[in-house]
């Protein structure tokens, strides 16, 4: 089992994250297996609920220790290709961290603010994050498609998309 | 002759007009998120999910069959005009194709990877129509333990015998496996793996976690690698073909659908081993071998044709027997549940109006592709040049938005975040994600078989092994874990599932 993906973007030692990966799986194991006992097995049901994760949650246990394994003795995880993607640069800890950012108050605002608002400053605010600098046109397309967003979903599926503010507005 | 006049009927009721006007905006709308760099076919459907809310299932299922076959047309292009493909089945096509694209044949390159989409996609839709009716009779009759035995089987061969590493494989089964966990058990009605918060009872939204994985998490992934220099992308006229490309992609064609359609069928999952195969087939029989490498048309024209008609036989496991073997038909099953729609053995004779409307459907849908896209290729090819900052902060809208359309609760919006993370780190780790979401999907199915064939046994184990379809089907899966490592260690990596290449050797 043991790999021997070309280590094109790392240099050549120990992927220090993969330890960090297979300690969060062990505990996802874990936690299923806890969890799971405590179930309770119905009268005159042979098998139950609690078998299924039982398996499941051994099985994630199992492969973490394996993956830990594999990790010291020099694996490396080969990152997904795709057209957009450089992987001979490292990673852009400071891109990912503002989207996240971002994504995360949308979340946070979106039954506050309404669709049509959080939507606009959502993609205004992904582009710049991702290096736009057209700030206003970025903004009014943004609040163009989240407006026209929530008429499609109002008028076109039925479905209610929180109005937010724009209440009465809209 | 009875399918023959059972798929006419479904012509007549794809055929309206306001049926045909769904097709077409499908076939555009899927063509058109395909076309997007980093968007692959299955994304491309979770994404689109969401505009099927309102409407009726057939309406929705004539829009899917539309989305469906330009997404995978899409990616084809894509991966001819920029010289890195999106996804693992465009591989093949991208060798050749983009080598014809640079040597100033973009058009031709188009063209056989369209028209052979074509026929490869109607022959199959066409072999679906014949086989599936004959399947889904003969799957009535598999008990629990069988058909426990055959999802068994296709997960495993997903695993263990595709993609290149079993440990990693295997991590994304398990961590599919766990995510199809969570919810309300099924007879017991006892809440599992959802630490006391009361939106997850009812189990997570398949919608929301294929979003999170395909879309948020590729879109992260790639803002974390984005490439600064842009890519150069190939001009392309109007695609045309002359005489002699055309006498020398109408047989690979045909030898790709051939290819392509079992695989596609076998729960083997997925088009990498049919295009690769018809990329080898191609090279070996042509008489220009050596213009292989340097853009000869059959590269394109047979892998092009093995992806679309593995992408065509889908459909027969899907509908016959409810499984899904690709990630694009998870979703697409997901999307038949959101409509209490419930694939396998049953639909055929439940609701066979639905399913030939569906298969008329697909083959309406792939005529109106090749009448689309050979004219609008170059209007497509502009949509290379989108500004990167533009397109994926278009991409997170757009599943933010479907994951707050499923229940408009911000909860999910919250959860489609964390199967971002999830899809990043499975990214970052190298994770195939085929295993997880079919683990996702098939999981709770396979418990729920296990647990039909225990009780009968009364607990006893030996209720697994009672029938002799699933005795034959886990020592086919014997065979696919032994085989490729013995293969392996005899002459380096092939990623064969059991064909009879097996039997040759």
């Amino acid at each position: 089992m043991a790999d021997t993906a070309a280590p094109r973007t790392e240099p050549v030692e120990v992927d220090r994250a993969q330890y960090g990966l297979a300690a969060v799986l062990a505990l996802v194991g874990l936690w299923t297996i806890i969890d799971a006992r405590g179930l309770n097995v119905g009268f005159g049901d042979p098998i139950g609920p609690r078998v299924f994760p039982y398996v499941v949650g051994a099985s994630m246990i199992v492969l973490a220790v394996l993956l830990a394994v594999a990790t010291a003795r020099g694996d490396v995880a080969q990152g997904e290709e795709g057209e957009d993607v450089d992987l001979t640069s490292p990673a852009d800890w400071v891109t990912v961290g503002k989207l996240a950012g971002i994504l995360v108050l949308n979340v946070l605002l979106v039954n506050v603010l309404g669709w049509a608002v959080t939507g606009g400053l959502l993609f205004a605010g992904c582009a710049w994050a991702l290096g736009s600098r057209t700030l206003v046109r970025d903004l009014v397309v943004g609040v163009v498609m989240a407006a026209a967003t929530w008429y499609f979903f109002y008028v076109g599926l039925d479905v209610p998309l929180a109005p937010g503010i724009l209440d009465g507005v809209l | 002759m009875d399918t023959l006049t059972l798929l006419l009927d479904g012509f007549a009721s794809a055929l309206t007009p306001q049926n045909l006007a769904f097709c077409a905006v499908g076939v555009l709308l899927g063509t058109f998120v395909g076309v997007l760099p980093g968007i692959g076919p299955a994304m491309a459907v979770a994404l689109l999910l969401p505009l099927t809310f309102g409407l009726e299932p057939t309406q929705s299922f004539i829009l899917f069959a539309g989305i469906y076959y330009g997404g995978m047309y899409g990616g084809s292009t894509t991966s001819i005009l920029l010289n890195t493909p999106g996804e693992s089945a465009s591989v093949m096509t991208a060798i050749e194709g983009n080598k014809m694209a640079k040597k100033g044949r973009a058009a031709q390159a188009l063209a056989t990877a369209a028209i052979g989409s074509f026929i490869a996609g109607t022959i199959g839709t066409l072999l679906v129509a014949f086989f599936t009716p004959g399947l889904a009779r003969v799957a009535v009759n598999i008990g629990a333990p069988s058909f426990f035995a055959i999802m068994l089987f296709s997960l495993v061969l997903v695993t263990a015998v595709l993609g290149s590493s079993k440990l990693r494989g295997f991590i994304g089964l398990a961590i599919g496996l766990t995510i199809g966990l969570v919810g309300l058990d099924l007879s017991t009605g006892q809440a599992r793996l959802t630490g006391g918060v009361l939106q997850l009872a009812d189990g997570i939204d398949i919608v929301v976690v294929a979003v999170g994985i395909f879309a948020i998490g590729e879109a992260m992934w790639i803002a974390a690698h984005l490439r600064r220099a842009p890519l150069d992308v190939i001009p392309v006229g109007r695609p045309f073909m002359s005489r002699e490309d055309w006498s020398r992609s109408w047989r690979p064609w045909l030898r790709g659908t051939a290819l392509g359609f079992p695989f596609g069928a076998l729960p083997a999952g997925g088009a990498e081993t049919p295009t690769f195969m018809s990329y080898v087939l191609e090279r070996k029989l042509s008489r220009r071998s050596d213009e292989f490498g340097h853009g000869a048309i059959e590269g394109v024209a047979g892998p092009e044709a093995a992806n679309n008609a593995s992408a065509a036989g889908m459909f027969v496991p899907l509908l016959a027997l409810g499984l899904p073997v690709t990630a694009t038909a998870a979703v697409l099953l997901a999307a038949m549940r959101t409509y209490g729609i419930v694939p396998g053995p049953t639909l055929m004779a439940d609701q066979p109006d639905l399913v030939w409307t569906l298969l008329a459907s697909l083959l309406i849908g792939n005529t109106l592709l090749l009448a689309i896209n050979l004219p609008l290729a170059p209007l497509w090819a502009k949509l290379l040049r989108i500004p990167r900052p533009q397109l994926y902060a278009g991409i997170l809208f757009f599943a933010s938005l479907g994951a707050y359309a499923v229940n408009q609760s911000a909860f999910d919006v919250a959860l489609l975040l964390v199967f971002g993370a999830v899809g990043f780190a499975v990214r970052r780790f190298g994770i195939p994600l085929l295993p997880l979401i079919l683990g996702v999907i098939i999981g709770p199915l396979m418990e729920t078989k296990m647990r039909e064939a225990l009780d009968l046994s009364n607990g006893a184990i030996s209720g697994l092994f009672n029938e002799p379809l699933a005795i034959f089907v886990y020592l086919l899966i014997l065979l696919a874990l032994v085989v490729p490592t013995v293969l392996s260690r005899v002459r380096g990596p092939v990623p064969h599932p059991v064909s009879n290449e097996s039997e040759v050797s």
